[in-house]
């Protein structure tokens, strides 16, 4: 069996469909931006697959995906850093207790 | 004389009218603030001077034209489209003529002995103005040719009336008196206003001569033609002082003796007698409303001349005799027609003006008009009792005086046709005789029983009654053969023509002379000779006397019963009884009712409709807010949550729809 385009496509929906369990359930703000950053590289899979098998001749799924990564590695950063700050704030960083856009 | 040979022309005729009219405006607006009083006086009497001339002109241009009658063109006064419009225009027949003349030549006279009665008078030029004003409007009705001009001019005589009355108008009595008259007398215009409508509504015109050929054509006719009669005549009531709205003319007597002497000649009460002469032709069709006017005539005559017995103040009995000799023309009217009527109003306005002006004369000579503080004046005012004396002996009608003429022509209509009145009549001839010759003797004969010192008048006034006295003489010897009846009666001539001697082959003229005489003798042997105690036959006939002496208690019964009693106790207070119960009863009812409309009903719909609009949409979105807002628990793996449910809904639809 030679590995397809849907190969590629169910793994990527699987890592997203983990990623966003874990966004949506965890607790820890770090595991939430794990979950985030699984999601993200869920994308850049289906992003190269479909790059790789509708589009050989032209790159752009594949600079796409490499453009995720530096936002990613960014949004990391960003996102560490503000959960540093809640963190500083309220000696937590358990998501269901920062309650601070309740209304 | 060449002149009056030609026909006058219409300006001329015009100029009558607007001459003392200017001459009014003149002296209100500008020469009264000149400070020279004696200017306002020689205006008005030139302008009156100036339209005596022009009448006397017309006079003579009416006799010389083929049917008494000159045509004069109006002009449009008001103007309505598509409908009869109002005109000024111009009457210029017989009647008019005659009238012309007496008004001017009156007021003439009048207005020249004015100058020596007034003289020194803060009001001066004011009278002047008044007097004016008070010629023209007379002469304005008297030319006018269509109804409502007429009534226009009426009012205005009316309102001169008040004003000169109300002369002194700082004193209260003839403030009040001017007052009564000009109340009293709108009683008669309302019912002339009446009979003017009432003609215009059935017939759609107001000009004379087109009801007069209506009411001879017999297309104006019955009940319509009977009630306008009457109406007029009830105008005529009151202007010209008949029974019962006789009572502003004796009060009257509280303005200037001069106007009196104009109000009782020429304007004022010469208007109403003048009115029915104008609109004959309407009474002629209708035998009711000629019947009317006799009786009414003839009733007023005597009931007058039996207060005139007693009245101790001089003016007062005059003004009595005005209104029984009003009463004659009225009479006149009624029995004998225009010219008869009108022939005693001709005369009648020369002795009635002269008496005036000798009381005049006399209250200024003694400063009072009692005759009971009078008496003895024949030696010292021998100008003013000689006049006086022939405008009595004129107005007891003695022949060949004027007052003979005019009088016996009404006596002997009177007879032919009803002889009832006629009796009423020859009493009165009798009574007119007594009660002139007793202000004779009273004021004339015997010792002075005043406290002035009398003297005669400046010739001023002296010369104005000499004037009338002359007239007083011969203004009845226009008619000696018929000539002013048939003037006048347009061709017809009524009454008899037997010339200046040939009268006495009548035997009615013997029995009114004879009445009078009667009347002469009596007043003499009380009041002059003494035979008879006037006490004595005072308290002998003392109902009577005090019936005489407070006018039948008119006065007291128009103001204390009708007035009072009827109108104001009982009508209006019934009305005011109706208004509180029934009016303010609906007018508060009906206020109430909105009150409560207003005030609970629209309030309770404001607090449960409105206010619960939109209090409810407020509390409707607080309490969804309130519910909703549970939503936003600031968790934002929930609000992940329900962004992927509701792709994942979104997704499902575009899956299973598409």
């Amino acid at each position: 069996m030679s590995i397809g385009l849907e190969h590629y496509l169910v793994l990527s929906v699987i890592l997203f469909s983990i990623g966003l369990y874990g966004a949506l359930s965890k607790r820890s703000a770090v595991v939430i931006l794990m979950c985030i950053e699984l999601m993200l590289n869920a994308a850049n899979i289906a992003l190269v697959a479909f790059s790789r098998f509708i589009t050989p001749q032209l790159l752009t799924g594949q600079v796409f995906s490499i453009f995720n990564i530096v936002v990613a590695a960014a949004e990391v950063t960003v996102g560490l850093a503000i959960i540093i700050a809640i963190y500083r704030r309220h000696e937590t960083i358990d998501v269901s207790r920062i309650d601070l856009m309740k209304w | 004389m060449v002149i009056m040979e030609i026909t006058i022309p219409n300006t001329a005729v015009w100029m009558i009218l607007l001459l003392p009219l200017a001459a009014f405006a003149l002296v209100a607006l500008v020469t009264r603030f000149s400070g020279k009083p004696w200017l306002s006086a020689w205006l008005s009497i030139g302008a009156t001077l100036a339209a005596t001339c022009l009448s006397l002109w017309a006079l003579l241009s009416v006799m010389s034209s083929p049917h008494h009658q000159i045509a004069i063109a109006g002009f449009d006064w008001l103007v309505i489209s598509g409908s009869a419009g109002i005109q000024m225009g111009i009457i210029l027949d017989s009647l008019t003529a005659v009238m012309l003349v007496v008004v001017t030549i009156v007021s003439l006279m009048v207005q020249i002995y004015s100058q020596g009665y007034m003289h020194g008078d803060p009001g001066y030029p004011r009278y002047f103005a008044f007097i004016s004003l008070f010629t023209a409007s007379m002469l304005g009705a008297v030319l006018a040719d269509n109804l409502v001009m007429l009534f226009f001019f009426w009012e205005l005589v009316g309102l001169c009336s008040y004003l000169l009355i109300g002369f002194w108008f700082d004193r209260p009595a003839a403030a009040n008196a001017a007052k009564k008259a000009f109340i009293v007398t709108r009683i008669g215009d309302f019912g002339l206003l009446a009979a003017i409508l009432l003609l215009f509504s059935q017939t759609n015109t107001v000009d004379i001569a087109q009801l007069h050929n209506m009411a001879i054509a017999g297309t104006l006719s019955g009940a319509v033609l009977t009630w306008a009669a009457i109406g007029i005549f009830v105008g005529a009531t009151g202007k010209s002082a008949q029974f019962p709205l006789h009572v502003w003319l004796p009060n009257a007597m509280e303005g200037p003796t001069p106007v009196s002497a104009l109000i009782h000649a020429a304007t004022m009460v010469a208007a109403g007698i003048f009115l029915v002469a104008r609109m004959f032709p309407l009474f002629e069709a209708s035998p009711e409303a000629l019947t009317t006017v006799s009786v009414i005539g003839a009733f007023t005559a005597i009931f007058a001349a039996s207060i005139g017995l007693v009245m101790t103040d001089i003016k007062r009995v005059l003004a009595f005799s005005t209104i029984s000799q009003l009463g004659y023309m009225m009479l006149g009217l009624g029995v004998g027609g225009v010219a008869v009527g009108i022939f005693h109003l001709f005369t009648h306005a020369f002795f009635k003006a002269l008496l005036f002006l000798g009381a005049g004369s006399i209250n200024h000579a003694t400063g009072t008009f009692d005759m009971r503080r009078m008496g003895g004046l024949r030696k010292l005012m021998p100008w003013t009792y000689a006049t006086f004396l022939i405008a009595s002996l004129s107005i007891i009608g003695i022949w060949p005086l004027a007052g003979f003429w005019s009088k016996d022509e009404i006596l002997v209509s009177a007879l032919e046709s009803q002889p009832v009145l006629f009796a009423l009549a020859m009493i009165t001839v009798f009574m007119t005789a007594f009660y002139m010759f007793r202000v004779v003797f009273l004021t004339f004969g015997g010792k002075y029983r005043g406290d002035n010192r009398p003297h005669e008048s400046p010739k001023v006034m002296v010369i104005p009654m000499v004037v009338l006295a002359a007239l007083a003489i011969g203004a009845g010897w226009f008619n000696v053969n018929g000539g002013f009846a048939s003037f006048l009666g347009h061709g017809e001539s009524y009454g008899f023509i037997e010339g200046l001697f040939g009268i006495f082959t009548h035997p009615l003229t013997w029995a009114s002379l004879l009445m009078a005489g009667m009347g002469v003798l009596l007043a003499y042997a009380i009041y002059s000779a003494g035979w008879l105690s006037a006490e004595r036959i005072g308290r002998l006939f003392r109902p009577f006397y005090r019936l005489f002496f407070n006018k039948y208690w008119l006065d007291e019964l128009y103001i204390d019963i009708i007035l009072k009693k009827i109108i104001i106790n009982g009508l209006f207070a019934r009305l005011k009884l109706f208004d509180t119960l029934v009016i303010d009863g609906l007018v508060n009812g009906v206020v109430r009712v909105a009150m409560n409309v207003v005030f609970i009903g629209f309030k309770s719909f404001d607090t449960l409709v409105i206010d619960g609009l939109v209090n409810g949409a407020g509390v409707a979105v607080s309490t969804l807010g309130r519910v909703l807002r549970k939503v936003q628990t600031g968790q934002p793996q929930l609000y992940g949550m329900f962004i992927i449910l509701g792709i994942l809904a979104i997704g499902l639809c575009l899956v299973f729809a598409g």
